[in-house]
């Protein structure tokens, strides 16, 4: 392998430019006067402009954000609620039928929880909106919390909750002093993955919003189709900014961690 | 403990009830009846009768498998690269962070690249090839969603090919197998489980990538996933949607089978 490795290295930087070239590419073009992602015209800052004014792009941004938060925190607490007591059950037959329950959502593409969602919904007579799609999310993003929970619950040493109890703690306190607290790591990573579920969801709520809702995916979506428009060449360069700052301050403060951390690959969706 | 117990199960419980076997119930429901909701095969009748669907069913696996078998092309060296490089983590960050940014910008820049006049065209147009039509075909479909997935194959298999012991690699060339034997013969078979993860993640997803199919692909109906998108909400023919779902979800239970079932012959062997 060893003599092969300038070439290898080369192919790995291939690799990566190809991944880039497109969010670049993007970037490029939002610097551009005009409307086409075909050449290069003048230098403008025109189309941030566009952007900055755009109040209702403005609003759907901070509506998705606030729907990724709502959505993991719920997801959050019922998941680990539900971990818990998967934990404790006795027959490992029952715990397997949970989990396989559990991993049906997982394992569905998208398109059928969409649209299960949706003859769900329209049964029980909701009006598609801003609840039916937080309820989706938090629906989907429910069985990744458990999955992140479980083992850590695995691993934990159940002399500590004997140990509490022995001591006289209640219920409630070896809950939330003992149980929570080892808990933490596999909570965090759960509602981690839940928000970035919740962020990048574009097919389930496609399914389930109706007029009066859209999130950012959905608003590029039905944007992207009616042609080119550059300012959301402006909003993706916004995004890319965002994105590099938060996963550059997770990389250095995993790194600062040292090697007890499991590095960036908490990171992937 | 076992009233606790009881009460950390109800929202659980609620939640499996209501988003999990509710649906599944619902959606098998409405491909067993007709618009008025009376009992009726006729859905699956017309499913299986007309060619057209037959062929679509095909057509969505092999693009699929089309789709994971090139990620795994390219991301198979690229992680065995990935591997021996120094600051390994900051490549493999390089690698995840496209991942963050949204799927539907990332398909919007393809729309722009492969246009009529777009990046490609422009530098075919250096060699005198003229304008290809790239968007709006298949291969724009393929290639999209090859893009797309490549992080999700880099991941496990990066992750397994880590946890390959150096010695055994050492070992297999000391005892004279060349690079390809040792490839063939230890490095591939070890690194399985993590191309297998990769193919589960890949797989599922390719057959829902319905707006891919509408941005890129050309608004054509080539996929299950565009086909259910399509019923329920243009043409809004609920029922016959819900065939192609329930269609869909047995298919993908074979998938699974058959995949779960070679992971336990796996730990016999070993």
């Amino acid at each position: 392998m060893r003599k092969n490795s300038l070439l290898g290295r080369i192919y790995f930087g291939l690799v990566l430019v190809i991944l880039y070239l497109p969010i670049f590419y993007l970037v490029y073009f939002s610097f551009s006067s005009g409307k086409s992602m075909d050449h290069f015209q003048h230098f403008t800052w025109a189309h941030y402009q566009t952007l900055f004014a755009d109040h209702r792009l403005l609003a759907i941004f901070l509506e998705t954000l606030m729907l990724a938060l709502l959505s993991s925190l719920i997801a959050t607490v019922i998941g680990t609620l539900g971990a818990i007591a998967i934990n404790e059950m006795r027959k490992p037959a029952k715990q397997r039928l949970y989990l396989s329950l559990n991993n049906i959502l997982i394992v569905s593409p998208d398109v059928i929880i969409g649209a299960s969602f949706l003859i769900l919904f329209t049964a029980l007579g909701f009006t598609l909106g801003f609840a039916s799609v937080l309820l989706s999310h938090i629906a989907f993003s429910v069985p990744i919390v458990v999955l992140m929970v479980l083992p850590k619950l695995k691993e934990m040493d159940n002399s500590l909750i004997d140990a509490a109890r022995d001591l006289g703690a209640s219920g409630w306190q070896v809950f939330s002093k003992v149980l929570i607290p080892a808990l933490t790591p596999g909570i965090m990573s759960g509602m981690f993955m839940a928000l970035t579920y919740s962020l990048d969801d574009f097919a389930v709520t496609f399914f389930v919003t109706g007029n009066g809702f859209t999130t950012l995916s959905v608003e590029i979506y039905s944007r992207a189709r009616q042609g080119i428009d550059l300012e959301i060449n402006a909003l993706s360069t916004i995004i890319f900014l965002f994105v590099m700052l938060l996963v550059g301050i997770y990389y250095f403060i995993s790194k600062r961690q040292g090697k007890k951390a499991k590095g960036v690959g908490g990171l992937i969706k | 403990m076992k009233q606790k117990h009881l009460s950390f199960l109800i929202p659980y419980l609620l939640w499996i009830i209501l988003f999990v076997i509710a649906p599944l119930v619902l959606i098998l429901g409405y491909s067993l009846t007709d618009a008025a909701g009376h009992f009726t095969l006729h859905n699956f009748v017309l499913f299986f009768s007309g060619g057209t669907f037959i062929k679509m069913m095909l057509n969505s696996f092999w693009y699929a498998l089309l789709i994971t078998f090139f990620c795994l092309l390219i991301s198979y060296p690229a992680a065995m690269v990935l591997t021996k490089l120094k600051n390994q983590q900051f490549w493999l960050m390089l690698v995840i962070l496209p991942t963050w940014i949204n799927l539907l910008l990332k398909a919007y820049a393809f729309i722009g690249i492969f246009a009529r006049n777009g990046m490609v065209n422009q530098f075919l147009h250096l060699f005198g090839i003229g304008p290809v039509p790239i968007l709006f075909t298949d291969f724009a479909f393929i290639f999209v969603a090859t893009y797309i997935e490549i992080p999700f194959m880099i991941m496990p298999v990066y992750n397994a090919l880590k946890e390959i012991d150096p010695a055994l690699i050492r070992a297999s060339s000391d005892l004279g197998a060349s690079f390809w034997q040792t490839f063939r013969y230890v490095i591939w078979p070890l690194s399985w489980p993590g191309v297998e993860s990769g193919i589960q993640a890949i797989f599922i997803p390719s057959l829902s990538l319905f707006m891919l199919t509408r941005l890129i692909g050309g608004n054509r109906v080539i996929t299950l996933g565009t086909a259910v998108e399509e019923y329920f909400l243009t043409t809004m023919n609920w029922n016959m949607g819900a065939t192609i779902g329930v269609i869909l979800i047995f298919l993908m239970t074979i998938v699974m089978i058959l995949t779960s079932g070679k992971r336990h012959k796996k730990e016999i062997d070993l």
